[in-house]
């Protein structure tokens, strides 16, 4: 069952310094099935932030269609909830403030059962201890589990993360690698992981999409055939190596092609 | 018996601890002993100048048989109410103009245009308009101090955090809650900043408008010791004016940290 479909999504920005209109992303059609999780890479500038805003109705779009569950996306949701690249805690809340303040703003919980899926989702992200702690007291990975985990509190049907590691150092990021795909492991959500790291990407999900660079089109989408549990020995696998090495030509072939257009000119 | 403490406040010195109390103090003693050693060496003309002695004397007298008690509870009584009143209107406003996109720019030249006169320059039109009774002291405290506040508030609202806005309307958040959520506690620090400001030109305020009109209050004790050559008392009006400002903004500045908690170590 599809849960998440995006077809024929294109989006253009007003360029307003330069006064001419930028293809930020370019026809992308994709189809994300219930308690699949998927990744989507590609080059810096390439469109995902754009394309994830849009599926999180937090961009308007005009051309193609955004549906979950069949209903056409127009703003933010309750079946939604974001993982944003910057944990965007509110530094004047607590973490267990923190980790309520999805569910505080969707208003779907009565008082006690915030209460305690706050509880259940701190000990979930391996926080417990912190809750009266204030975000500046965190480390950055510990800070990126509180928004995972009030993402997850918000009970969301689909997952929507924008490199969620990429601020973290290559250890914390392996680390919470680990951590996601164990609490993804106990409810399968439907996870849309955007990434620029092809290893991350293979790692962690059911299908890999890749972007090319401007416009963002989608190049090619690689169904990854690893079964779960995954550890992370996984990525010295031959085959892992394999499936990286495939992408990363495409993404290099997109580049070279690009390079080759700015010499022309 | 004791057990060995594993973890916890890490061990500092007496000396550490007070650094800054110790160092300050010493400064003052210092300066005080100096100051009072070229006096008794008759190197200061008493015209011009005082000596510490002789403003503890002249403390003393004001207190016990001047009219020292009733000049402070006239000065605090004027900058209490016009302080009190600066804050609550500034802030309601502030928020107010901060929040309402249409309202500010509808404000915005008025503000200006008040905020970059000197208010000192207002005084004789207050004057005219309250008279010399405490009403015209009063409103010259709420103006000076009025400004900041209003101006730190409104920036504080408007300074919403983009990554916490998005955040906020991704989970689905009303503009009320964004509102509740988001704008008031962000700007409390901004608001207690206005506060701090808001004391030391309060304090200007009414000093300045017990200098030009008034025959009450520490202001014009001072200007009054000056016309009459009497140092000692200008001394002691000074010192007593400075030690409200050194004690009023340390107790903003202490609700500022008290608040500020959760921001970064600056
Ligand atoms: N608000 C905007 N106005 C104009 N152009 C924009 C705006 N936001 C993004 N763009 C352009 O759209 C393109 C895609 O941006 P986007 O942020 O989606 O890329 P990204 O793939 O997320 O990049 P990164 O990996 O660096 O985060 C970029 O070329 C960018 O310049
Ligand atoms: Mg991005």
């Amino acid at each position: 069952m599809v849960k998440l479909s995006i077809e024929h999504l294109s989006k253009r920005y007003w360029f307003e310094r330069e006064d001419r209109e930028v293809l930020a992303v370019s026809d992308v059609s994709l189809a994300v099935e219930d308690g699949e999780f998927l990744a989507i890479v590609g080059p810096s500038g390439c469109g995902k932030t754009t394309l994830l805003n849009i599926v999180a109705g937090l961009l308007p779009y005009e051309e193609g269609t955004v549906s979950i569950d069949g209903k056409r996306v127009d703003g933010p949701g309750v079946d939604r909830a974001v993982v944003f690249q910057h944990s965007s805690l509110l530094p004047w809340r607590t973490i267990a403030g923190n980790i309520r303040y999805g569910m505080e703003m969707q208003r779907r919980f009565d008082e006690a059962t915030m209460h305690q899926r706050a509880d259940h989702f701190v000990k979930m992200v391996g926080l417990n201890g912190f809750e009266k702690h204030f975000p500046n007291e965190l480390s950055g990975g510990m800070q990126q589990r509180v928004n995972l985990a009030r993402a997850l509190a918000a009970d969301p049907k689909v997952l929507l993360m924008d490199e969620p590691f990429a601020a973290l150092d290559a250890q914390t990021r392996e680390f919470m690698q680990a951590e996601l795909l164990k609490i993804w492991s106990q409810d399968r959500k439907t996870v849309l992981f955007i990434t620029h790291q092809i290893n991350e990407a293979v790692y962690l999900a059911d299908r890999v999409a890749v972007m090319s660079a401007r416009p963002g089109r989608l190049k090619g989408v690689f169904k990854i055939p690893f079964g779960r549990p995954r550890t992370l020995s996984l990525k010295r696998d031959p085959q892992f190596l394999e499936i990286e090495d495939s992408i990363w030509k495409l993404i290099e072939e997109e580049s070279q092609k690009l390079n080759m257009v700015l010499a022309e000119k | 018996m004791s057990k060995k403490k594993s973890s916890g406040r890490p061990h500092q010195s007496f000396y550490a601890k007070h650094e800054a109390v110790i160092l300050g103090g010493l400064s003052i003693v210092l300066i005080i002993g100096v100051w009072q050693a070229f006096w008794s060496a008759g190197m200061i003309s008493p015209l011009f100048f005082s000596s510490p002695s002789a403003i503890v004397k002249q403390f003393r007298y004001t207190l016990v048989e001047g009219t020292l008690l009733s000049d402070m509870k006239y000065s605090g009584t004027n900058f209490a109410i016009g302080f009190v009143l600066a804050v609550i209107t500034g802030v309601v406003a502030g928020v107010l103009i901060g929040w309402y996109r249409r309202l500010r720019l509808f404000c915005d030249p008025f503000l200006n245009a008040f905020y970059a006169t000197p208010r000192i320059a207002m005084v004789p039109l207050i004057i005219i308009w309250f008279g010399i009774g405490i009403w015209s002291k009063v409103f010259i405290v709420f103006l000076s101090a009025f400004f900041p506040v209003l101006i730190n508030t409104v920036g504080g609202v408007r300074a919403l955090d983009r990554d916490l806005l998005r955040a906020a309307k991704a989970y689905c958040a009303s503009d009320w809650q964004i509102f509740k959520t988001l704008a008031i506690p962000g700007s409390v620090p901004f608001i207690l900043t206005g506060v701090r400001q808001g004391v030391a030109l309060g304090l200007i305020g009414m000093v300045v408008g017990e200098m030009v009109g008034s025959s009450q209050g520490v202001g014009f004790m001072v200007v009054y010791g000056g016309q009459t050559f009497n140092t000692d008392t200008l001394f002691v009006g000074m010192i007593v004016i400075a030690f409200s400002g050194i004690a009023l903004t340390w107790l903003a500045e202490r609700l500022e940290r008290r608040f500020s908690r959760w921001r970064p170590e600056r």
